[in-house]
C-alpha cells in the first residue's frame, strides 16, 4: 500500500504540474489572473513529492522486499541508517529526490518570491512546472522507484559496500539541492525573458537561489573530494573524472552567475550575459545529471546501464536547453542597455572574472563530452583525463586566482583612484613565495610552484577589502566575499603544498618491520582478522612514530560478502601540518603485506578551503536575507504610518 | 564607452572568450587524450610505444605474478585474440582479480604496458563500458567463474 500511495501522490503530482503550465499560458495570453492559484498548486505539488519521498523512505526503512528498487539495492542486515540512506543511492531513488527537491524549490519560489512582478512570477512558475513535468514523465514512465516484484524475494541483493559510507547519506542530496536549486534561477530567467523584464528587482529575487545552490554545491564538491580521497584509497583528492565534472561544470557557471549578477542587482548592466549564465548554469546541472544517470560513463556512479533512460533524459536534456536558448535568442537582443561603465571598473573586474571561468568551464565540458563524442562518430575509444586538465584549466585557475585579488578593490562604475597601490604588500608576498620556492626546493613543478606564488599573494590581497575601512562597519556580503576569496587562497595553498610535499611509501612489511615515510616511522604491529555487522575485515595495526608523536593506525581490507566485494579502507591521522595516510593490501606468500603509506603535508587546506568558500557564501546570503527581511519591515512600518 | 559600444564590446569579448575555450581545448586534446587501446590493438601495431593510453581487457588466468620487492606485479591481459604484458607497482584496486576485467592506464614500453593506474570493475553489476563488446568466450568464462 505504502508504495502504491507514493505512486498515486507523484501521479497527482504531474497533473498538478500540467496544470500549473496551462494556467501560466492562459494568464500571459488572455486576461485571465492565475497568479494566486498557481502559487496554491506549486504549493500542493511540492508537498505532494515530498509523500512520495516518504513513502519511498519506508519502504526502505522497512526493507519491503515486494519492491523492485528495495531487492535490488538493500539487504535486511544492512544497518538501518544505510537502508535509509540506500533510498538515493540508487537510479529511480536519487530522481525521485531530484523531482522532490525540484518541486519544493517551487513550491518556496510560489510563497517567498515578492519582489518579481506578478507576470514574471507567472511566467518563471510555469516554466518551474514545464522542467518538472518532464521529469515527472522520466520517472513515471522509464524510472518507477515504486515497482512492485511478486513473489517478494526474501532478501535483497545489497548495496555496493563503496556506498556504504556516512558521505553517501550527505554527499549526493546536497549535491542535488544546489542543482536543483539553480533550476529557480533558469526559471526566473526563462520567466523574466517571456515577459522582457529583466531588471535589477528579477536580479535580487533571483539572488539568494543562486547564492543557495551555489552554497551547496560548493559543500557538496568538497564532501565528495574527501569521500573520494579516504574511501577510494587512492590518495587523491580530485581525478577529473567525467562525474566529479558533472558537479564542476554546474559550479563554475553558478560562479559566474553569482558575480555577474551582483552587477545586474548594484547596476542593472549585463542582462543578456547574466540571462544567458542562468540558463546555462542550470543546463549544466542536467548534463551533469544525464552523465551521472544515463549510465554513459566509466565510473563508480554510473551504476544503471540502461539506453532507454540515456535517451529520455537527453531529449528532455535537448528540450529544455534548447527551448531556452531559441527564447533567449529572440529576446535577448530587444532587451534595453544596461548601463555604461568604464574600462576600469568593478563591472570590467566582473566581466573578466566571467570570461575565465566560462573558458574553464568551455575546455572542462569540451574534455569531459569529447570521448563521447569520438566513440559516438568514429567508434574509436579515447580517455581524458587529469594531463588534459590540468594542463588546459590549472593555468587558467591560477590566472583567476591572481585577478580575484585586484577585482574586488574595483569601484563601480569608473575607478579612478591609484588602487594597485595597496598591492604592494601582497605582491611582495607572492615573490618571496616565489623566490624561496626556487631557492629551496628547485626541482618543483611549475604548477604548484606558481600555486604557493599566487596563494601567497592572496592571502593577504583578499582582505584588502576590509584593510581601508572599518571591518566591523562592513556589510555582511562585503565579509562573505572576503572569507570566500580567502577561501581560496587556502585552497590552493593546501594542492600546491599536496603536489610538491607529498612523500610516498609503497614497500612489503612483516608484524615487526618498521618502514618510515616522509617525517614518520611506521611500524607494522600485527595484521588480525575482524568483523562489522555485514563485513569481514583485516586489519592492520599500525604504530607511527615522529619525534614525541606516536599514533596507532588501523587500516582494513574489508570483504562484503553481499554483493561480494572488496574495499580498502584506509586509516587516517590528522595533525595541524598534514594527514598521514595508511592503507594495506594483501599478504604474499611469504606472510609480508603490502603497505602504502603517504605523508600529506598540509593536505586538509584544500578541504578546509573548500568550507571556507561555503562559509563566505553563507554569510553574504545571510547578509542578503538580512536586509530584505529589514527592508521589508520599514516597507511595512512605512505602510502603517501612511495608512494609519 | 558608449551604451552601443559596450554592447559590442561585450559580445566580442565573449565570442574571444569561446574562440579561446576552443582553441585551448583542441590544444590540450591533441596533446593529452589518451586513446584506449586492446590487447589486439597493440598487436596490430597501432600503439605507440610511449604514448601515454589505457589498456583494456581480462586479466588473464593463473598469470598474476609478484616480483621480489613484493609490491610490484606482472601479469597478462588479455581479449581472446593477443595478449599484453603488463606491470604495476601498487596496491591493485578493490576487485582487481583474475578472469575479471581490467583497465590500465599507462604507457608502453619494450612491448610491455608500464601501468601508473588500474581501474578494475567495481562490483559485481559495474563493467567499464569499454569492456562490454569484449569477445564472447571472455564473457562466458566470467559468468562460469559466477
Amino acid at each position: 500500500m505504502i508504495a502504491e500511495a507514493g505512486l498515486a501522490a507523484l501521479w497527482l503530482a504531474a497533473g498538478l504540474a500540467a496544470l500549473q503550465f496551462v494556467l501560466m499560458v492562459l494568464s500571459l495570453r488572455i486576461q485571465f489572473d492565475g497568479a494566486r492559484s498557481m502559487r496554491s498548486i506549486a504549493v500542493v505539488q511540492g508537498l505532494l513529492t515530498l509523500v512520495a519521498f516518504a513513502m519511498l523512505l519506508i519502504v526502505f526503512a522497512r526493507s519491503d522486499m515486494s519492491v523492485a528498487l528495495v531487492f535490488e539495492n538493500s539487504s535486511a542486515v544492512k544497518p538501518f541508517i544505510y537502508k535509509v540512506a540506500g533510498a538515493w543511492g540508487n537510479h529511480e531513488g536519487s530522481m525521485l529526490m531530484w523531482v522532490t527537491i525540484l518541486a519544493i524549490a517551487g513550491a518556496f519560489v510560489a510563497l517567498l518570491a515578492h519582489r518579481t512582478s506578478e507576470r514574471t512570477l507567472v511566467a518563471a512558475l510555469g516554466a518551474q512546472a514545464v522542467l518538472a513535468l518532464g521529469f515527472y514523465a522520466f520517472l513515471l514512465f522509464a524510472s518507477n522507484p515504486f515497482a512492485r516484484l511478486w513473489p517478494a524475494p526474501p532478501d535483497g541483493q545489497g548495496l555496493n559496500p563503496l556506498l556504504q559510507d556516512p558521505g553517501l547519506a550527505f554527499h549526493p542530496p546536497t549535491l542535488y539541492l544546489g542543482y536543483v536549486g539553480l533550476s529557480v534561477a533558469f526559471s526566473l530567467a526563462v520567466g523574466a525573458l517571456l515577459t522582457g523584464e529583466v531588471d535589477s528587482r528579477l536580479a535580487r529575487a533571483m539572488r539568494p537561489w543562486v547564492l543557495g545552490a551555489w552554497i551547496l554545491l560548493t559543500l557538496g564538491i568538497t564532501a565528495g573530494s574527501y569521500w573520494a580521497y579516504y574511501e577510494l584509497g587512492w590518495g587523491g583528492y580530485w581525478f577529473w573524472d567525467p562525474v566529479e565534472n558533472a558537479s564542476l561544470m554546474p559550479w563554475l557557471a553558478a560562479t559566474a552567475l553569482l558575480h555577474s549578477i551582483n552587477v545586474l542587482a548594484a547596476r542593472g548592466a549585463l542582462k543578456a550575459w547574466t540571462m544567458m549564465l542562468a540558463v546555462i548554469a542550470f543546463s549544466m546541472s542536467m548534463v551533469g545529471t544525464f552523465l551521472v544517470r544515463s549510465g554513459i560513463l566509466t565510473s563508480v556512479h554510473a551504476f544503471a546501464i540502461d539506453p532507454e533512460r540515456g535517451t529520455f533524459l537527453l531529449a528532455l536534456l535537448a528540450i529544455y536547453v534548447g527551448a531556452a536558448f531559441i527564447l533567449f535568442a529572440v529576446r535577448g537582443a530587444t532587451l534595453k542597455e544596461g548601463a555604461p561603465f568604464e574600462l576600469v571598473s568593478r563591472e570590467s573586474g566582473l566581466v573578466v572574472n566571467n570570461l575565465i571561468l566560462s573558458i574553464v568551464l568551455g575546455v572542462v565540458f569540451v574534455g569531459t563530452l569529447y570521448p563521447l563524442f569520438v566513440e559516438a562518430v568514429s567508434g574509436e575509444k579515447l580517455s581524458v583525463g587529469a594531463p588534459y586538465f590540468n594542463a588546459v584549466a590549472g593555468p587558467l585557475a591560477l590566472i583567476l586566482a591572481a585577478l580575484v585579488g585586484v577585482g574586488p578593490l574595483l569601484a563601480w562604475r569608473r575607478e579612478r583612484r591609484p588602487v594597485f597601490g595597496q598591492l604592494t604588500i601582497p605582491a611582495l608576498l607572492g615573490t618571496s613565495a616565489l623566490v624561496i620556492t626556487i631557492v629551496l626546493w628547485p626541482g618543483m613543478h611549475i604548477l604548484p610552484r606558481l600555486g604557493f606564488t599566487v596563494a601567497a599573494y592572496l592571502v593577504a590581497a583578499s582582505i584588502l577589502p576590509l584593510v581601508n575601512r572599518n571591518p566591523f562597519r562592513a556589510p555582511l556580503a562585503t565579509w562573505g566575499m572576503v572569507v570566500a576569496h580567502f577561501g581560496i587562497a587556502i585552497a590552493l595553498l593546501g594542492m600546491a603544498a599536496n603536489a610538491a610535499f607529498t612523500s610516498e611509501r609503497l614497500a612489503i612489511a612483516k608484524p615487526g618491520d618498521t618502514l618510515t615515510v616522509g617525517p614518520w616511522l611506521v611500524l607494522l604491529n600485527d595484521v588480525t582478522p575482524t568483523a562489522g555487522k555485514n563485513w569481514t575485515a583485516v586489519e592492520a595495526e599500525l604504530r607511527a612514530t615522529r619525534g614525541a608523536n606516536v599514533v596507532t593506525l588501523k587500516p582494513q581490507t574489508r570483504y562484503f560478502s553481499d554483493p561480494p566485494a572488496e574495499t580498502n579502507e584506509s586509516a587516517i591521522r590528522t595533525f595541524w601540518n598534514g594527514q598521514l595516510y595508511t592503507v594495506v593490501g594483501k599478504p604474499d606468500a611469504s606472510g609480508a603485506w603490502q603497505l602504502r603509506l603517504w605523508w600529506k603535508p598540509f593536505v586538509t587546506l584544500i578541504w578546509a578551503g573548500g568550507v571556507l568558500i561555503a562559509l563566505g557564501g553563507a554569510l553574504a546570503l545571510l547578509g542578503r536575507l538580512w536586509r530584505l527581511f529589514w527592508r521589508r519591515r520599514a516597507d511595512a512600518d512605512w505602510h502603517r504610518e501612511r495608512y494609519a | 564607452m558608449k551604451p552601443k559600444n559596450q554592447r559590442l564590446v561585450l559580445v566580442v569579448a565573449a565570442i574571444v572568450a569561446l574562440i579561446a575555450a576552443a582553441l585551448l581545448a583542441m590544444w590540450g586534446l591533441r596533446s593529452q587524450a589518451s586513446y584506449f587501446y586492446t590487447p589486439a590493438d597493440i598487436a596490430a601495431g597501432k600503439a605507440h610505444e610511449g604514448e601515454g593510453m589505457r589498456l583494456g581487457g581480462m586479466v588473464e588466468r593463473g598469470s598474476i605474478r609478484h616480483l621480489p620487492d613484493g609490491v610490484t606485479i606482472r601479469f597478462m591481459v588479455t581479449d581472446g585474440k593477443a595478449q599484453t604484458p603488463v606491470v604495476f607497482r601498487g596496491i591493485p584496486p578493490d576487485l582487481f582479480r583474475e578472469g575479471s576485467g581490467a583497465v590500465a592506464e599507462g604507457r608502453l614500453q619494450n612491448g610491455t604496458f608500464i601501468a601508473d593506474t588500474i581501474l578494475a570493475k567495481h562490483d559485481e553489476r559495474y563493467m567499464p563500458p569499454q569492456l562490454g563488446n569484449l569477445s564472447a568466450e571472455h564473457k562466458a568464462g566470467k559468468t562460469l567463474e559466477k
